[in-house]
């Protein structure tokens, strides 16, 4: 069949860790309502796998061994690694596709070297859109990493390619898969800075990425995103991948700032599938 | 200074269930295995998260061994300000990026300004 769904959202660990202490819970709960309907939307879809394209945290990857892209290919995977009553989410074994993933990965690996592991542990950065979208786990999931978390990072036109690699890689299998991305745009994780968020600079991207303004997302620097956007925003580039991997536009379906406890502006989007 | 051993203990305690049982029986034979210098080692000995941050360690490490050691979520924020407060500015890794640090310093200290109005 084809990639059948495209969509990103946002992963924070406080999205379901701290959400009983969200001031603002009218927003919160649409913030969820939106997140619901992403999970309604790709069960719709027919989709018999779902990737995540994510920015994992230090839970398998460190800084002797970092690839710049990894796929999961393993049957299963665990996780959260975290503490589950701090991130409010069970650890539990997510089901893998193991042979979808490697046909995936053989086919990408044409144009991006990329990396797969047959043990995947997933931090709040997968857990959290799973909890989501598959809260039964019952749909096979192949987690793909980009490495954002510190230099080397890939440069971004590189993630571009790695997006359309692998909407080719998709299109090339017989099973419906869907697609999100989740990272976030500008935010300080985990620092002093937590709940600080550019919503201007968030706006301005995401108004990029709905558009496939090629041109001005690639266009960014490392430096600039760090100062105008944090640490954080060097996730940005699981957002690229998937507009790539779409190639249609996108729909911002929902965005906030208006919920600093979860660390990030929450955003919901999906992307029309350009065939 | 060693930020690279630090991380790479912490990295392994947040994800391996069995370093975190070895660690909670005895911290020490745990910690002579990283190549740590005394402060580094007083600091994961006593879960000082100001100093860790300090020392620059990535956050999305230090996080999750907040998370492990049971902290709640505004007690590290603050555990992390009070850290520059008493050891200054973050002195290596991610966040040295720009600014050598003292951006975090200038932050903290407009914050300071506010509450104190």
């Amino acid at each position: 069949m084809s990639l059948v769904y495209a969509g990103i959202l946002s992963h924070a660990p406080g999205i379901t860790g701290r959400a009983d202490l969200v001031p603002n819970k009218t927003v919160r709960d649409e913030f969820y309502a939106y997140l619901a309907k992403q999970r309604k939307d790709i069960e719709s879809s027919g989709a018999e796998a779902l990737i995540v394209i994510a920015a994992e945290h230090f839970a398998n990857f460190f800084m002797d061994n970092m690839p710049a892209y990894c796929m999961g290919i393993g049957e299963s995977h665990t996780g959260p690694i975290e503490n589950s009553d701090w991130l409010k989410i069970e650890k539990t074994i997510i089901p893998g596709a193991p042979e979808l993933a490697m046909r995936l990965a053989k086919s990408v690996m044409h144009s991006v070297d990329l990396a797969y592991s047959e043990e995947w542990q997933c931090d709040h950065g997968i857990m959290v859109p799973l909890n989501f979208l598959t809260p039964n786990y019952d749909l096979p999931v192949i987690p793909c990493n980009i490495n954002c978390q510190g230099p080397p990072l890939t440069p971004l036109a590189r993630v571009w390619q790695f997006g359309e690699a692998l909407r080719q890689a998709c299109d090339e299998q017989p099973e419906k898969i869907a697609l999100v991305g989740t990272g976030g745009i500008s935010h300080w994780p985990a620092t002093p800075d937590s709940g600080k968020i550019n919503e201007a600079w968030d706006r301005n991207f995401l108004d990029q990425l709905m558009n496939q303004d090629q041109i001005n997302m690639l266009s960014y620097a490392d430096e600039e995103v760090y100062q105008e956007a944090g640490q954080g925003g060097f996730e940005i580039r699981t957002l690229i991948a998937t507009a790539a991997a779409a190639g249609g536009k996108g729909e911002l379906q929902f965005y906030s700032a208006e919920l600093p406890i979860f660390a990030v502006g929450c955003t919901v989007a999906r992307f029309d599938l350009d065939h | 200074m060693s930020l690279y051993q630090v991380q790479k203990f912490l990295y392994n305690l947040n994800r391996d269930e069995q370093v975190q049982q070895a660690f909670s029986k005895n911290k020490n034979d745990v910690l002579s295995d990283y190549d740590l210098i005394q402060e580094e080692y007083g600091a994961l000995h006593s879960g000082d998260i100001g100093l860790l941050y300090v020392l620059g360690v990535n956050g999305q490490i230090l996080m999750h061994y907040a998370a492990y050691l049971q902290i709640e979520w505004f007690d590290y924020l603050q555990l992390m300000r009070d850290g520059i407060e008493e050891y200054g500015p973050v002195r290596a890794g991610i966040y040295t990026m720009t600014g050598g640090g003292e951006q975090f310093n200038q932050v903290l200290s407009a914050d300071v300004g506010k509450e104190k109005k």
